[in-house]
């Protein structure tokens, strides 16, 4: 699950990680009272979506940056009118872009030297690694291609916690002295804190800054939190933003579906995640474009199918849709007959093709060919693939 | 001979009282697998009924283990709660705990690794669809069936499977069966992100086991755990195999499912590891349905029999 940065700030604030005094309005009426909360001088305003490169950003009636730096919180004012209710598009968004409906303002700081500082769990070690940067402000990618010797990493034992001298060590590596050593030392801990004991995946802190007084302040925020954990974490869940999500997939995970938009205009409905993943890779080996992933899970029930072709049908760019079963457990009888009252239910006019296999199949296969319903067979993967992208083409 | 588990492998369930560990005791009984104990804290001394078997239930798992000789445990217990249930195994001394739970956070599975460091109990799992054996009798009956896997799609032989997908390694499974190409053991390692048995871990024990003729690595986006493997293969492995990557149309930075499954960077797409295993003499499967064609192919050029 992923937050706001004005949400994510305010967790810092609570694990005792410094960041600018800020205030977030949803409303035009709140500009004011937010900016209230700030001294006056200079302003920084930041839309508010889940995606990255919003200050490279473009609002679709030409508006430029999503992060905006003014002289005077009037200026401020107007800045955010701008942003507020438009839509922003940035390298992350695609080309639909993501409607603003939060701004957020902060006091501008006076920068020394910016840094980068992120921690995320190393899969390959299975434990946390803290990842710091003296080449803050710029994406960490590009560090780590051109100047991988500016990146420094160091390990978490899990049963220790991160250590005193790690964090001396990142501290020196960063080259900080005197004041700015102290504090940052104090925020890498206050970090480390954060990302433990919210059940975070990933905190990044892009730039972290020094200013001329001495202070180590996190200018941006992002923190990626893992689903598992939501359970023991409602003030967390409590900051999730609907806004922000697929409509198709807010309805999917009510039916305990996994559902994930793409481009193209083959639906599918498989059951299990590794079947659905290459189900979409075998519609684009054929020449065809996925709609969707869409996991039904193990059991596929008659309810979550129903609910499946109600979301799928919701797309307006499917054109054809494929089911791929693997009923090891389940019957496919009771699979297929799933699928025609589904098929009833919704009134389906696109091809479907139906690819079952597995416990029962034959009398599945029956079901299907005797429901009267227009339903195209498919004997293997690599068939039923192959006959859904001919049908669309 | 097998990797892991063969039909005589004595099985606990941990969750057996549970809807979900209920179901598929019962089915592993059905397989004729050799589940001796039940373990539900509050429940010692009950029974868990199944047609006619009579399973015991403990109230933990060293009560389970040191009565029944189980050896191995299969977890069916709610994430929650799940990450205690495997710590459990290992203070037992368990030589395998299979976890069958999905949903379990990640920073418990950090703590759990860490805890069974260097100890004598070896984690599969979580998040995975468990381990079969295949027995000798009808659709493979009589085999070690630990998990919920369907077992009568296997059959006795020659072929390991190793893969982080519970359906994806049915198929694969699915298709060798129909070509009358056996298998040793078919293990399902999880789609976790932070898991306790690794593709390398599997197929070092393929490699070692003299019946394993053959492998099947499936694999996904995230990580780099096939990358790992298939490093591993080019140097020291002797037995054809044939690979197959999921994920190859899935958008970077959305989680497919799986919790393990997305893209971090350029290293684990599915072309990038589909790229690393050419490199190290894995044939690779084309699309899912080629999987057992591409074992079959590996196994021609290098003049292995797989059945």
């Amino acid at each position: 699950m992923n937050v706001h940065e004005y949400q994510a700030k305010a967790l810092f604030e609570k694990y005792g990680v410094p960041v600018p005094k800020g205030a977030a309005a949803r409303t035009p009426g709140e500009f004011s009272h937010a900016l209230a909360a700030l001294p006056e001088g200079p302003t920084m305003v930041k839309a508010q979506i889940h995606a990255g490169g919003r200050g490279k950003g473009t609002f679709t009636d030409g508006f430029k940056g999503g992060v905006k730096f003014c002289k005077t919180k009037a200026e401020a004012s107007e800045i955010a009118g701008r942003m507020l209710g438009n839509t922003l598009v940035t390298l992350q968004t695609g080309p639909a872009g993501r409607k603003v409906q939060t701004v957020y303002f902060t006091t501008a700081s006076d920068i020394k030297k910016e840094y980068y500082m992120a921690i995320l769990l190393d899969r390959a070690r299975s434990r946390p690694v803290v990842v710091a940067s003296t080449e803050g402000g710029v994406e960490i990618e590009k560090v780590a291609h051109e100047t991988p010797d500016k990146i420094f990493k160091v390990s978490v034992d899990p049963a220790y916690g991160l250590a005193d001298f790690q964090v001396r060590e990142l501290v020196t590596r960063l080259g900080l002295a005197g004041a700015e050593a102290k504090n940052g030392a104090r925020f890498i801990r206050a970090l480390y804190g954060l990302y433990w004991e919210t059940d975070a995946t990933m905190v990044e802190v892009n730039p972290m800054i020094t200013t001329k007084s001495g202070d180590v302040v996190a200018l941006d925020a992002k923190v990626a939190f893992d689903d598992n954990a939501l359970f023991r974490h409602p003030e967390i869940v409590a900051l999730r933003d609907l806004n922000e999500e697929d409509p198709k997939e807010i309805e999917a995970s009510k039916h305990a579906l996994n559902y994930i938009a793409l481009d193209g205009d083959i639906a599918c409905l498989v059951n299990g995640a590794g079947l659905a993943m290459s189900t979409m890779d075998i519609i684009k080996h054929f020449g065809g474009s996925p709609a969707n992933f869409l996991d039904v899970g193990g059991g596929a029930s008659r309810e979550q199918v129903v609910a499946a072709f109600k979301i799928i049908l919701g797309d307006p760019k499917v054109k054809g849709i494929l089911v791929n079963i693997f009923g090891g457990i389940m019957d496919c009888d009771v699979i297929a007959h799933g699928i025609v009252e589904a098929v009833r239910l919704v009134g389906l006019k696109l091809p479907l093709v139906v690819r079952l296999e597995g416990n029962n199949v034959a009398a599945g296969k029956a079901t299907l060919a005797a429901s009267g319903v227009s339903i195209v067979s498919g004997d293997s993967m690599a068939d039923a693939a192959q006959k859904i992208v001919r049908l669309v083409a | 001979m097998a990797i892991l588990v063969t039909p005589e492998t004595r099985i606990l369930v941990q969750g057996i009282t549970g809807d979900f560990g209920g179901r598929h005791a019962g089915l592993s009984l059905d397989y004729g697998t050799k589940v001796v104990a039940g373990v539900t804290p509050g429940k010692g001394g009950q029974f868990f009924e199944h047609g006619a078997h009579r399973v015991p239930i403990f109230n933990s798992v060293a009560d389970a283990a040191r009565e029944t000789g189980a050896t191995v445990s299969a977890i069916f217990v709610p994430p929650p709660f799940a990450a205690d249930a495997i710590l459990e195994c290992a203070d037992a001394g368990i030589d395998l705990a299979v976890a069958i739970t999905e949903g379990i956070p990640v920073k418990d599975m950090v703590r759990v690794k860490r805890a069974m460091a260097g100890g004598r109990t070896r984690l599969v799992g979580p998040n995975c669809p468990g381990i079969v054996t295949p027995g000798r009798g009808e659709q493979s009956h009589g085999g070690c069936r630990i998990g919920i896997a369907p077992g009568y799609i296997h059959r006795d032989g020659h072929v390991g499977v190793v893969s982080r997908s519970g359906t994806l390694t049915y198929e694969a499974v699915y298709q060798l069966t129909v070509r009358s190409i056996g298998q040793t053991t078919c293990v399902g390692i999880g789609g976790d992100p932070v898991n306790g048995t690794s593709h390398l871990d599997v197929v070092r024990m393929f490699n070692d086991d003299p019946e394993t003729r053959g492998i099947v690595m499936i694999g996904e986006i995230g990580g780099n755990t096939e990358v790992e493997a298939a490093r591993w293969i080019k140097a020291h492995c002797s037995k054809p195999v044939a690979g197959f990557i999921a994920g190859a149309t899935a958008p970077p930075g959305r989680r497919m499912g799986h919790a393990g499954a997305i893209v971090g960077g350029a290293e684990d797409t599915a072309a990038a590891k589909i790229a690393v295993f050419r490199e190290c003499g894995i044939e690779v499967a084309a699309t899912p349905s080629d999987m057992a064609d591409a074992l079959v192919r590996a196994a021609k050029a290098r003049g292995v029999a797989l059945a």
